[in-house]
C-alpha cells in the first residue's frame, strides 16, 4: 500500500486514483453493457425483441467508479494509520482475554436470560454445532495447515452413524456419542492415507472429492442408509435415562424432578450438551497446542521439509491431525442426528464443509476466539438478515468480501507463542507474509 | 583414526531415470570436519539427503556409528544422534525463535535448558529475539537459528547445508567460526556441504569435491586448496 506521506505528493496520488477507478469503471462497462444494456424480450406481436437498457448501465458504472475511489480513499487512510497496528495487536490481545470469559458467561446463562425463547436457543444450538465443527476443523486447517474441503463427510459419518446404531441396535446416545466419534476418526485416517504427499491445492481437490463421495454413497446405498429419503425416527438424547417426552409421565425429566413438563426442557438440554461438546473440543485443541503433537501440527504447517529434518514423524503427524479433526466432525454429526430426529444426504452438502472452512478462515486461522466470533457472526447474520430474503445472500457475500478486505488475516489474526521464558508476546498479524499457512 | 562415525559405502542414488549419485564413498570419523565442494548439481545435497534418507540409496550402505541406516525411515534416523540443518535454512516462520529451538529439542527429549544454554551462549543473538517470529529474522539469524535448533537435539553428528548461502561475507566467517568452535569445544563432528569452497576447506580437516555424481578428490583441506583443479574449478583462479 502506497501512503503518500507528504503534501506535495497529494495531487499526484489523487491523479493515480482517478486512473484506478476510471479502469474500474471501463472494465464494469464492458460487463454491464452485455449483461445489463442489452436484454430480449418477447413484442407483443410474439417475435423476440432487443430491449437496451442504457440507464441501468450507466448507474451501475457509476457506482463501480465510487466505490473503487472510495476503497482507494479508505486504504490511503488507513495506510497512513499504519504504525499504530502493533498497539492495535496488544489491544486486541486485552480484548480477547476479557471477550472469551464474557463469551462464555453469555453462552453459559443464556437459557435463563429473561426473554430467550424456543427460537433464540435453537439458533444458539445451532451456533454452538458451527463453534464446535469449527474448532474441530481448525485443527486440520489451522493448526497443522491441511486444507480439507471434504469437512462435512465426518459430520455425515457421525450424523449416520448415531443413526443406524440407534435405531438398528437400539444404543443410546450415551454409547454412540464415542462410537460415531471413533468411526468418523477411523474415516479420517482412511482419507489421511491417500494424501499424505498432497499438498495445498492438490490436497483440497482430492478432500473436496472425498466429501462428495460420502454423501453421492449415502444417497445410493439406500438399504442402509434409506437414500434421498434419509432416516427418520431417530432417538432423541435422554437425561441419564431420563426421557423429555412432552406429556411427562414416569420415567421422565418432569415426573423425576417434580416440574410441569414443557418442550423447552429438551431443547434447554440440547443447548447445553451442545455447549459441553464444543468447550471439550476447544479444551482438547488448547491442550494440545501445547503438547508436542500440537506443536508438531504448527511445525508442519509452517515447514514440512524442516520438520523432517527435525526428525518428525510426519505420517503421524499428518493422520493425527486428520483423525482427532474427524472425530469432533463426528461427535457434532451425531449431535446433529438425535437434535432432528431425522438426517438425510441433503444435509451434507459442500455448502456446509464451505461455510465451515469460512469460519476457520474469517475467526483467523489458528484462533480458538476468533472461530467462535466468525461463527457467531456468519451463522447469526444469516438469522438476523432472514427478511431480506434474496438480498440475504448478498449482504452476506458482501460482508464477507468486507471483513476479509479489512482484516486479512481473519478476525483474530495474531498467535500467541505457546512458549515463552518471560513474557508472553502476541505476534502481530503484519509481520506475517501473506500466502502461508 | 578409531571406527569413523560416518561411512557412505558406494551409495548409487537416483531420482527417477536421473542418477544424481554413482558410486560414492566418504568417511567422516570422530570429532572431524568433513567439507564436500561441487559445483551446482554436483550431488552434493543429494547425499546429505541420502544420509537422512529421503531418498534413500538404491545402492551401497550407509553407516552410521557402524549401524546401517540405509533402510531406516527418516524420523528414525534423526533420533539416532544425528542432525541436519536444511539447505535455504527453513526456520518456522510464524513461530518464536524459543519455540523453533524447542522443536529441534521435542524429538530427542533432552531436557531443553542446559541446551539452550548452550546455544544462547554460541550466538547471543538468538537469546535477544528469543520472542521474535522466526520469519522476521535477518538472513545470518536464521542461519544461527536453523543450527542452534539442529543443536537442541545434542547431536553427535551434525549435517550442513550451504549454511553460507546467501549471506555476507562478515555473517559467513561468524556462522563458521561458531562451527569451528562447537567442534573444538563440543567435540562435534561435523559434515557441511558447500559452494564457498575456500573458507569451506579452510575449516575442514579433510574435503571431497563431487563432479557429477562421483568423488573425483580427497584431501585433507589444505591439499585440496592448493591443487590447480579445485584452485581453477571451485576458488575462482586463485581470488
Amino acid at each position: 500500500m502506497s501512503a503518500t506521506t507528504e503534501a506535495g505528493a497529494r495531487p499526484s496520488a489523487m491523479a493515480a486514483a482517478l486512473k484506478d477507478a476510471a479502469i474500474t469503471a471501463l472494465v464494469a462497462l464492458g460487463l454491464f453493457v452485455p449483461i445489463v444494456g442489452l436484454r430480449t424480450d418477447v413484442s407483443p406481436s410474439g417475435t423476440l425483441m432487443l430491449r437496451q437498457r442504457w440507464g441501468d448501465v450507466a448507474i451501475l458504472v457509476a457506482i463501480a467508479f465510487a466505490g473503487r475511489l472510495a476503497l482507494l480513499a479508505w486504504r490511503a487512510f488507513r495506510g497512513d494509520a499504519k504504525p499504530a497496528s502493533a498497539a492495535h495487536a496488544e489491544t486486541m490481545r486485552k480484548a480477547g482475554r476479557t471477550v472469551a470469559p464474557i463469551l462464555l458467561g453469555l453462552a453459559i446463562v443464556l437459557p435463563f436470560i429473561p426473554g430467550t425463547g424456543r427460537y433464540e436457543l435453537d439458533l444458539g444450538i445451532l451456533v454452538l454445532t458451527y463453534v464446535m465443527l469449527g474448532w474441530g476443523l481448525n485443527i486440520v486447517v489451522g493448526l497443522a495447515g491441511l486444507l480439507d474441503l471434504g469437512y462435512v463427510a465426518f459430520y455425515a459419518v457421525g450424523a449416520y452413524s448415531y443413526a443406524l446404531l440407534a435405531t438398528t441396535f437400539g444404543l443410546s446416545f450415551w454409547v454412540c456419542l464415542p462410537l460415531a466419534g471413533i468411526l468418523a476418526a477411523f474415516w479420517g485416517i482412511l482419507l489421511g492415507f491417500p494424501v499424505l504427499r498432497l499438498r495445498g491445492d492438490y490436497l483440497a481437490i482430492v478432500t473436496l472429492a472425498f466429501g462428495e463421495i460420502i454423501r453421492v454413497v449415502l444417497i445410493n446405498w439406500a438399504s442402509l442408509t434409506g437414500g434421498p429419503n434419509g432416516i427418520t425416527g431417530i432417538p432423541r438424547p435422554s437425561f441419564f435415562g431420563l426421557t423429555f417426552s412432552a406429556g411427562g409421565g414416569p420415567g421422565s425429566f418432569a415426573d423425576f424432578f417434580g416440574i410441569e413438563p414443557s418442550p423447552t426442557h429438551r431443547v434447554v438440554f440440547l443447548y447445553y450438551l451442545i455447549l459441553a461438546l464444543a468447550l471439550l473440543t476447544n479444551w482438547i485443541s488448547i491442550r494440545l497446542r501445547r503438547q508436542p503433537l500440537g506443536r508438531a501440527w504448527e511445525a508442519l504447517r509452517e515447514d514440512e521439509i524442516a520438520c523432517r529434518a527435525l526428525g518428525i514423524n510426519v505420517t503421524t503427524t499428518k493422520l493425527t491431525a486428520f483423525a482427532l479433526g474427524a472425530m469432533f466432525a463426528g461427535f457434532a454429526g451425531s449431535f446433529f442426528a438425535t437434535r432432528q430426529g431425522f438426517i438425510s444426504p441433503e444435509s451434507f452438502t459442500f455448502i456446509e464443509s464451505a461455510i465451515i472452512l469460512a469460519i476457520v478462515v474469517l475467526g483467523g486461522m489458528g484462533s480458538q476466539i476468533g472461530i467462535a466470533l466468525a461463527a457467531l457472526v456468519m451463522i447469526g447474520g444469516f438469522e438476523v438478515f432472514r427478511d431480506l430474503d434474496e438480498w440475504r445472500m448478498l449482504v452476506f457475500g458482501g460482508a464477507m468480501v468486507l471483513i476479509m478486505v479489512v482484516r486479512p488475516r481473519g478476525l483474530v489474526g495474531h498467535r500467541t507463542p505457546t512458549v515463552a521464558l518471560r513474557e508472553r508476546r502476541s505476534i502481530g498479524a503484519e509481520h506475517v507474509a501473506e500466502g502461508h499457512g | 583414526m578409531s571406527a569413523p562415525m560416518l561411512a557412505i559405502e558406494g551409495v548409487w542414488t537416483r531420482y527417477g531415470a536421473v542418477e544424481a549419485l554413482r558410486d560414492v564413498s566418504i568417511e567422516v570419523g570422530q570429532r572431524e570436519i568433513v567439507t564436500l565442494v561441487g559445483a551446482n548439481g554436483a550431488g552434493k545435497s543429494t547425499l546429505l539427503m541420502t544420509i537422512c534418507g529421503a531418498p534413500q540409496a538404491q545402492k551401497g550402505r550407509v553407516l552410521f556409528e557402524g549401524r546401517d541406516i540405509t533402510r531406516m525411515p527418516t524420523h528414525e534416523i534423526m533420533r539416532l544422534g544425528l542432525a541436519q540443518v536444511p539447505e535455504g535454512r527453513r526456520v518456522f516462520p510464524r513461530m518464536s525463535v524459543m519455540e523453533n529451538l524447542l522443536m529441534g529439542a521435542q524429538v530427542a527429549g533432552h531436557d531443553p535448558k542446559p541446551l539452550l544454554d548452550q546455544v544462547f551462549a554460541l550466538f547471543p543473538r538468538l537469546e535477544e529475539r528469543q520472542a521474535q517470529r522466526g520469519g522476521t529474522l535477518s538472513g545470518g539469524e536464521q542461519q544461527m537459528l536453523a543450527i542452534g535448533r539442529a543443536m537442541m537435539s545434542k547431536p553427535r553428528l551434525l549435517l550442513l547445508d550451504e549454511p553460507s548461502l546467501g549471506l555476507a561475507p562478515l555473517i559467513v566467517r561468524q556462522i563458521f567460526a561458531a562451527i569451528r568452535d562447537l567442534n573444538e569445544k563440543e567435540g562435534l563432528t561435523v559434515l557441511l556441504v558447500e559452494q564457498n569452497a575456500n573458507q569451506a576447506l579452510r575449516l575442514a580437516h579433510r574435503g571431497y569435491v563431487l563432479v557429477n555424481g562421483r568423488i573425483t578428490l580427497r584431501g585433507s583441506g589444505q591439499e585440496l586448496l592448493a591443487m590447480p583443479e579445485v584452485r581453477d574449478a571451485y576458488l575462482g583462479g586463485g581470488h
